[in-house]
């Protein structure tokens, strides 16, 4: 049976290889994200580690499941419980499913916080928002102002379906601020539906009814980029700028090709490195509730407001400056 | 896997060999459930070594979770592969059964009830795919894959990205509550259905003839045995073993969505293969199930436990299952080789 020897001992010894780790630091921050290999996540994972190093003494495990399930979550979560970490800061699959496991931490006298994907207050101390709804409605119309000369001239929305709650939101937001930009107007909005072709198609027609649109400001990932072909197609590159929220990795090309001057997205090295800071926050004693304000190192303060909810900053402006250094990551 | 010290007791006389297929105590040792004994053993001892929080009572209970349910529906499972057919629906199963505890729990059912829907959809399931194989007579494993679609698909189509969360807070009891002590009622209950799947495996003229089914089924037929009804009967088992299963997920996990208890087919099927089930049919037992099960949880918690990312925890698993699979083969060969040397 000697093989049979060999596989075991073999397998203990790749076990304690594994173990070889480092476990010097005293706080351990557990960075939980949605699934490992997301390249938005490993910027987060940076940042985490970026705060680590400003605080000191802090340790950062980055872990998540493979797929993006609440099940993998669950399991990650009771791995981290058993190692007893100080926090965990989480991005969560499912925001319902992870509560019973995440008060359980938490009764185990783990702080818990999540950012980005958010999970139901009951299973958390405090959310970090990367934004809010009033500063990405502000920044979207920011952009559009500056892509304008003068900050003057009509403006068109691409969002996605008409039914889709965030970017309703945003809409009514830019609605809400646009006399904070004088000469800038909003004229119309078309629903693109989240669909690339559909996105393209509205934007076409958009140019052809409404030719005084000198800017498009697209709420959204799918949309922003069709849109910028749409106007590259129609070779109407510095006439018409779109700009938005999209992702730098799809829009690095729109940018390049001067379609787009601008467009904003939240920041994930941002979000991480805050995510990290908040957690050593409730480590070091610092209460979570509304109207708190929570240090996050270079980032200034988190004022958590109702649900203890909070929202970092105004989202990450990309251009053809930085567009190509975090099209890398996500 | 460098290693190659520590082997103190390779064969010294080869002429011996025959010998020792003959000895019974020898043959204890050479068996897969040993072997597989053996291997759970080094995990737990290297577990231990490797992290300093492995051997916890409350972390070795916690551990327990992760396995639990995929463990249950691996001891259904069994008697299928033993009667030579396969389930891959039973993850399809897990998720319209929660949708329709989901469902119920909207419609203010109580827990006793959603208990009752619970098992009621996963036998209701169960008795769809036996229906399929048994009475129409397609493979088991086209069937299933289609009803695994097909379940999985209903849930999708219910809830969409919607979520069903409302369950009665006494609902928990069944995934996240205690018997005894640490000991979780998921854990009571596996250990509880482990016996009782033993006993009908090894202990009744069922489980002998699931076990001449897989080997053949013709002459299984030929001696008199109702071959359909008991392929009926084990597809019922294993669609209730997924309703039972998908009661504990939903109740440890609060909420139903129709991603749940996604590709647990496989690890189950990983679980009953690494038991020592042929897949084949024909052979295997219950222990082998229960230390598979137990295998695989000590891996995946352990490994957890130095939070090796999950892509590395399948590169793992998937090795050891060929390592452990590949072995008796290849000993096998050797020997032979030996013998006719």
């Amino acid at each position: 049976m000697s093989p049979l020897r060999k596989l075991v001992v073999s397998t203990a010894l790749a076990s304690v290889l594994m173990a070889g780790a480092a476990q010097a630091a005293n706080v351990r921050i557990a960075l939980v994200v949605k699934s490992l290999g997301n390249g938005f996540f490993d910027a987060a994972h940076k940042g985490a580690d970026e705060a680590a190093k400003a605080i000191g003494g802090v340790e950062i495990i980055y872990t998540g499941p493979t797929t993006t399930t609440a099940e993998g979550q669950i399991d990650v979560i009771n791995a981290l419980i058993s190692q007893k970490v100080d926090a965990i800061a989480i991005s969560a699959n499912d925001k319902d499913a992870v509560v019973p496991v995440l008060k359980k931490a938490m009764q185990r006298g783990i702080k818990v916080i999540s950012w980005d994907s958010a999970v139901a207050p009951a299973g958390r101390m405090l959310h970090l928002n990367p934004s809010s709804n009033e500063l990405i409605g502000n920044m979207c119309l920011k952009l559009a102002a500056d892509a304008l000369p003068g900050g003057k001239g009509d403006a068109a929305i691409l969002s996605a379906t008409a039914t889709s709650t965030n970017q309703n939101t945003w809409i009514a937001e830019m609605k809400k601020q646009v006399s904070k930009y004088p000469g800038l107007n909003i004229v119309t909005t078309v629903y693109g539906d989240d669909l690339s072709d559909k996105s393209y198609r509205e934007t076409q027609g958009l140019l052809q009814t409404h030719p005084e649109v000198k800017v498009i400001i697209a709420p959204t990932s799918v949309g922003i980029v069709a849109a910028a072909q749409a106007v590259k197609d129609a070779g109407k590159i510095g006439q018409v700028f779109v700009t938005g929220l999209g992702l730098p990795s799809e829009m690095a090309g729109a940018v390049h090709s001067g379609a787009t001057k601008s467009f904003a997205i939240w920041n994930p090295i941002d979000l991480g490195y805050s995510a990290a800071y908040l957690a050593d926050d409730l480590v070091k004693g610092t209460k979570a509730e509304p109207g708190a304000e929570m240090p996050i190192g270079r980032m200034g303060k988190l004022k958590l407001e109702a649900n203890d909810e909070g929202a970092m900053a105004d989202p990450f402006v990309y251009d053809k400056s930085n567009v190509d250094e975090f099209a890398k990551i996500f | 896997m460098t290693m190659h010290a520590h082997a103190p007791d390779s064969a010294p006389t080869f002429r011996a060999i025959p010998d020792r297929l003959t000895s019974p105590a020898r043959n204890f040792l050479g068996s897969w459930e040993a072997l597989l004994l053996l291997v759970a053993i080094a995990i737990f001892g290297a577990n231990s070594l490797a992290s300093p929080y492995f051997l916890d009572i409350n972390n070795l209970s916690d551990a327990t979770f992760n396995f639990t349910e995929k463990a249950i529906v691996a001891l259904a499972m069994a008697f299928v592969v033993i009667a030579g057919e396969i389930d891959l629906s039973v993850g399809g199963i897990i998720a319209i059964a929660s949708t329709a505890m989901g469902a119920a729990a909207q419609a203010g059912a109580g827990t006793a009830e959603l208990v009752v829907v619970g098992l009621a959809v996963g036998a209701v399931c169960g008795l769809f795919n036996g229906l399929l194989v048994a009475r129409i007579g397609l493979p088991s494993i086209v069937a299933t894959i289609g009803t695994m679609s097909f379940y999985r698909g209903i849930s999708y189509v219910v809830l969409g990205d919607k979520v069903y969360s409302a369950y009665p807070t006494d609902f928990a009891f069944f995934g996240q509550g205690y018997t005894w002590g640490v000991i979780s009622f998921e854990f009571t209950s596996f250990v509880l259905l482990a016996i009782l799947a033993g006993i009908l495996l090894h202990r009744t003229t069922f489980g002998r003839a699931v076990r001449a089914i897989g080997n053949n089924p013709f002459a299984a037929r030929f001696s008199g045995l109702r071959v359909e009804r008991i392929r009926f009967i084990v597809f019922l088992m294993t669609g209730l073993a997924a309703g039972l299963a998908s009661v504990m997920l939903t109740s440890r996990l609060g909420s139903t969505r129709p991603s749940i208890a996604l590709g647990w087919e496989l690890d189950i099927v990983t679980i009953v293969v690494l038991g020592g089930i042929n897949i084949q049919g024909g052979a295997g037992t219950i222990p082998g199930v229960v230390i598979a099960a137990l295998v695989m949880g000590l891996v995946t918690s352990g490994l957890g436990l130095l939070n090796v990312p999950g892509i590395i925890m399948s590169i793992v698993i998937g090795a050891m299952l060929i390592c452990v699979i590949a072995l008796p083969i290849l000993l096998r060969r050797l020997l032979h080789k030996w013998r006719s040397a």
